[in-house]
């Protein structure tokens, strides 16, 4: 059966040529003309479509694209660069906050040396006069003394010659008792 | 006649038919619209469908179907770029024309019970000596007589030329020829080998018996033979495209 099949198969093609039929469309004639006809009208209108409407979208759409990538990559670019110099901006700015900072100190630390020499000089000064005016007052207290001292010993001493029955001028006696002292 | 299937279903060359549907003539000439022109007509309609609604849309980022429609335009371009230059791309919609009108047809061609309108040489004929007398008519006008340097490449010694001008020029007047017939019989061959494989099968399990075993391995045969005409049907719009493009580049560039 199946050899059947394939000789009736053969036999087919046979039969359409015994019966004068053209045994192979594509190599018939009749509608050659139609088809080049229909080829030419249809290739035409999708060849128009194409070229005159659809292509130029396309690619429209295809250019568009690819300015408006350049265009976000140029963009993001240029905020990259503005934030480089922000932060190179800021990390000056900390830099500038740093020195100035250090200088404040520095100043107000020299401001205070200054002042507490100055306060210690004053407190120095003032104790050298408190001193000094302390040594005069004693110095001059020993000079009264002194004076009080000689006094007594004058008296002591015209006491004593009394006693010795000797008597003696005031200024015989003040001169033998600053004789003694010296 | 055979018994059990009627010689249509069998017959591997009836799917070439030409069935006219709107019979009509100008001038004596049948130019009746045939399921021929029908089929053609569908294919052109949906290539015109699928990139005008991709097209129309014209997103920033593009929906699927706009971003197939962009890759078939960048592969078509990227096609006429690499074969005939910057300048072939004035014959780009020319060659995207070509290669949608060529790759829809084929693959409608895949849809059973529809007619291919490629495995008809007359179709493939036009469609290579339009190639032809584009490549002939640009040529000229572009280059004038140096066109005919194309013939003469530089550089052999004199004496060979008597050998390697004829051999050019027979080799240039064979690219319609050679262009057209191996669309038409890649389609014509593919088609016929997966109608009798289909048929076989069909065949053999109405014979019954024994033959019913062998029937799978006739369908797995014809299955894979679908998988081999879907890539046939896409390659050979590649390729008439592509050589398309080699032959405008002569025109574009006799000289080499």
């Amino acid at each position: 059966m199946l050899i059947a099949f394939l000789a009736e198969t053969a036999a087919h093609g046979a039969e359409h040529g015994a019966a004068g039929k053209p045994p192979f469309p594509p190599f018939e004639t009749w509608h050659m003309p139609s088809q080049l006809f229909w080829l030419a009208v249809l290739f035409s209108i999708l060849y128009l479509t194409m070229s005159r409407v659809i292509l130029p979208k396309l690619s429209d759409t295809l250019e568009k694209r690819s300015d408006r990538i350049a265009s976000d990559l140029d963009q993001a670019a240029r905020l990259n660069d503005q934030a480089t110099e922000a932060q190179q901006a800021l990390e000056l700015r900390i830099a500038q906050a740093k020195a100035k900072a250090r200088e404040t100190s520095d100043k107000a630390r020299g401001k205070m040396d200054a002042e507490m020499a100055a306060e210690t000089a004053r407190v120095d000064a003032e104790l050298e006069k408190k001193l000094a005016a302390a040594d005069t007052r004693i110095s001059s207290l020993r000079a009264d003394a002194m004076k009080n001292v000689e006094q007594i010993a004058v008296d002591a001493a015209d006491v004593i010659v009394g006693r010795f029955g000797v008597s003696a001028s005031k200024a015989e006696l003040k001169k033998a008792v600053t004789t003694a002292m010296e | 006649m055979n018994l059990f299937m009627p010689s249509v279903a069998l017959d591997p060359i009836h799917q070439f038919k030409i069935t006219k549907w709107l019979d009509f003539s100008v001038g004596g000439i049948d130019l009746s619209f045939t399921n021929a022109s029908g089929f053609m007509a569908l294919g052109v309609i949906l290539t015109i469908a699928f990139f005008g609604f991709a097209a129309s849309k014209g997103q920033l980022v593009p929906t699927r179907l706009q971003s197939l429609a962009e890759i078939g335009y960048g592969f078509v371009a990227d096609m006429v770029r690499g074969a005939a230059g910057e300048e072939g791309l004035k014959f780009f919609p020319f060659v995207f024309t070509l290669f949608f009108f060529i790759f829809f047809a084929n693959m409608i061609g895949m849809v059973p019970y529809a007619f291919t309108t490629t495995s008809h040489i007359i179709v493939t004929a036009a469609l290579a000596l339009l190639v032809i007398s584009i490549v002939i008519g640009y040529g000229f006008y572009k280059n004038g007589f140096k066109f005919l340097k194309l013939f003469a490449p530089s550089g052999a010694p004199f004496i060979i030329y008597f050998l390697l001008v004829p051999i050019e020029i027979i080799s240039f007047f064979a690219r319609p020829l050679t262009l057209s017939l191996r669309l038409f019989a890649n389609m014509l061959a593919g088609h016929i080998m997966l109608k009798l494989f289909a048929g076989f099968t069909v065949a053999l399990i109405a014979a019954g018996g024994a033959y019913v075993v062998i029937a799978p391995f006739a369908f797995a045969m014809g299955v894979a033979l679908n998988a081999l005409e879907l890539l046939v049907a896409g390659l050979q719009a590649y390729v008439f495209a592509i050589l398309t493009c080699v032959y405008l580049n002569d025109a574009l560039h006799p000289a080499h």
